[in-house]
């Protein structure tokens, strides 16, 4: 269960949730300093530790659109938040999947910022407008990396099934 | 069932017979390229062999390329550490296709690549930036892919869990008129099919136009196909393609030509007759926010920006020095010019273009990917408009959240450049 802490319209690009002037900084363990940085308040409350984990960003299609910096998706993982939108951006997806950011394909989500939002298999419900809402499931291909815990030990396991070199 | 020219490509790298459409395989790569988040990469690379008890060692250095091209030269100490890193690590593992920043082998790495003959039709390339699509331009499936993505390919030598994209069919024909292009066709393509409609898909351009484009043309077009969310773009090689390949980037030996089967699944077929075309202009905040120049021909412009990946060659500078000569650059306007690579600047300069620019009141700066990405050099100011021939104009793509970039073509950047406002270049033009 989270609560919707930002609602987010169409084609929010990889520029919006992670401005190409920080790309240099490369570690997770300091991209989440600039996650949405130039919506100022949001990520001030971010920097404050003033949402909690589990907190959802509720978005229009196309969210993660732009570039391929994996950094867009580290600094919404290293805040712990999920992030469900009508569709997603083909490299966006793949970075969120091999980082192990929780995101869900929910065509038809309708949702406001302060809503709390319950997750069940295959769907996701409104509690606070008590409505559902059906989530589109994983390629299987997909769903083996989630599964293994990202893409390092997945990896990491193909590796080591393979002779050393 | 037939295949498309992707589906044959990835059929064979991944040593099957016959694949279509959502099936999942794993391509041997051809091409794994980076450019400075290879910092990120190799980081992610030695996590990968932590507790393994092996040695991090790619499966194939001669395979990597290294570029860098995204803030050169450094624009702070964090980029120039990272890329001291990238530098360690070329040497020890011996990568060869290591452009550093230098005049005379260094550039963007959309126009490093295929001029240094690395790209062959046929290839599974993949790329840490996501306009590695440009890539399809001469045959191969290529495609953008995160850090952590490319550190599974330096230690496994295959892309992993590849769902092969379904192929969008579109075919393009008629001739262009006067100061309409390539860039006109992808934007009004763009527009048309929304910056998601190819979302997962692969667009295969076809058509009298697209057989009559130079590489150079067919390189913006599938640049750009990621802005309708595109895995990748690709136009089938052809004469043109071996043309290419032998005479500019000095390629011997055989090049392979895959064509897509007569009886190929397309999901659909989108036709585009470009004859009647106008110049075409993509507005603020979306790359899919098209119209033609005319709707709105007349908004003041502080920056003109030619250049990038997508129209940094030198057919791009060419028709933008041809507009500028013997004219200037407005009052109140800066423009700013960046050829795509060190081989390009120094044609540029062997034909007289630079001169004409310099001339004409522009900058002319180092080749690499400049102002686009907003990192350093050109940033706008609030409430700034930029004019730009490179490939995004989401909020605060310049650098600024508070200013408006519009994507154009060359022809319309340098005649708005002389006007200080955007401007139709069949008025301008010459």
């Amino acid at each position: 269960m989270g609560k919707v802490v930002l609602k987010l319209g169409r084609d929010i690009s990889t520029d919006d949730i992670y401005p190409g002037r920080f790309m240099a900084t490369v570690l997770p363990t300091e991209t989440p300093l600039f996650c949405f940085f130039d919506r100022t308040e949001f990520n001030n409350k971010l920097k404050a530790k003033a949402i909690p984990p589990g907190s959802v960003i509720v978005a229009d299609e196309n969210f993660g659109c732009g570039s391929s910096r994996e950094q867009a998706a580290s600094t919404i993982r290293g805040h712990d938040l999920i992030v469900v939108a009508r569709s997603i951006a083909r490299i966006f997806m793949q970075n969120a999947i091999n980082l192990g950011l929780n995101v869900i394909i929910c065509p038809t989500i309708e949702a406001n910022e302060g809503d709390e939002l319950d997750f069940a298999p295959g769907k996701v419900r409104n509690k606070t407008s008590g409505r559902e809402f059906a989530m589109v499931p994983l390629p299987p291909a997909r769903q083996a990396i989630i599964d293994a815990g990202g893409l390092i030990p997945y990896t990491r396991r193909k590796l080591l099934a393979l002779p050393q070199r | 069932m037939g295949m498309t020219v992707v589906e044959k490509i990835l059929a064979k790298a991944a040593g099957v017979d016959a694949v279509n459409a959502m099936d999942v395989v794993e391509p041997r790569v051809d091409l794994a390229m980076s450019h400075e988040n290879a910092a990120l990469v190799v980081n992610q690379f030695k996590e990968i062999y932590q507790g393994t008890g092996r040695e991090p060692k790619p499966w194939d250095s001669t395979r990597i390329a290294i570029i860098f091209d995204h803030r050169v030269p450094a624009e702070g100490p964090k980029t120039a550490t990272n890329q001291k890193l990238i530098r360690g690590f070329v040497t020890l593992h011996g990568v060869g296709k290591f452009h550093d920043i230098r005049g005379d082998r260094g550039g963007i790495c959309h126009q490093v690549l295929p001029e240094n003959g690395y790209v062959r039709p046929g290839q599974v390339i993949v790329g840490t930036d996501s306009h590695t699509t440009s890539h399809g331009a001469l045959g191969a499936f290529a495609f953008g892919i995160g850090a952590t993505e490319m550190a599974s390919v330096w230690a496994l030598g295959v892309a992993l869990n590849i769902e092969v994209p379904p192929t969008i069919k579109v075919v393009v024909n008629g001739e262009f008129p006067e100061y309409v292009g390539p860039k006109d066709l992808i934007l009004h393509l763009i527009g048309r099919l929304t910056a998601q409609g190819a979302n997962f898909r692969v667009l295969e351009f076809h058509g009298e136009t697209i057989m009559a484009m130079s590489t150079s043309s067919r390189l913006v077009i599938c640049n750009m196909s990621v802005e309708a969310g595109a895995t990748s773009g690709i136009v089938p090689a052809d004469d043109e393609t071996e043309r290419y390949l032998r005479t500019e980037a000095g390629v011997t030996g055989p090049i392979e030509r895959i064509l897509p089967d007569a009886d190929a699944v397309y999901e659909k077929v989108v036709e585009i007759d470009v004859s009647k075309l106008a110049p075409q202009i993509a507005c603020p905040h979306t790359v899919d926010n098209v119209k033609p120049v005319g709707e709105v021909a007349g908004k003041a412009v502080q920056q003109i920006v030619i250049g990038s990946c997508t129209n940094g060659r030198l057919d791009d500078l060419e028709i933008a020095a041809r507009i500028l000569k013997g004219r200037k650059v407005a009052a109140g306007t800066r423009m700013l010019v960046f050829p795509a690579s060190g081989r390009i600047f120094t044609r540029a300069l062997e034909a007289g273009y630079i001169q004409e620019f310099m001339k004409a009141g522009a900058v002319v700066m180092n080749p690499g990917c400049g102002p686009c990405l907003g990192v350093h050099q050109g940033a706008l100011g609030d409430d700034e408009v930029a004019l730009a021939t490179t490939n995004r104009n989401f909020k605060g793509r310049m650098g600024n959240p508070k200013s408006e970039v519009y994507l154009c073509s060359p022809a319309v950047a340098a005649a708005s450049a002389i006007t200080g406002v955007i401007t139709d270049p069949r008025r301008e033009g010459r």
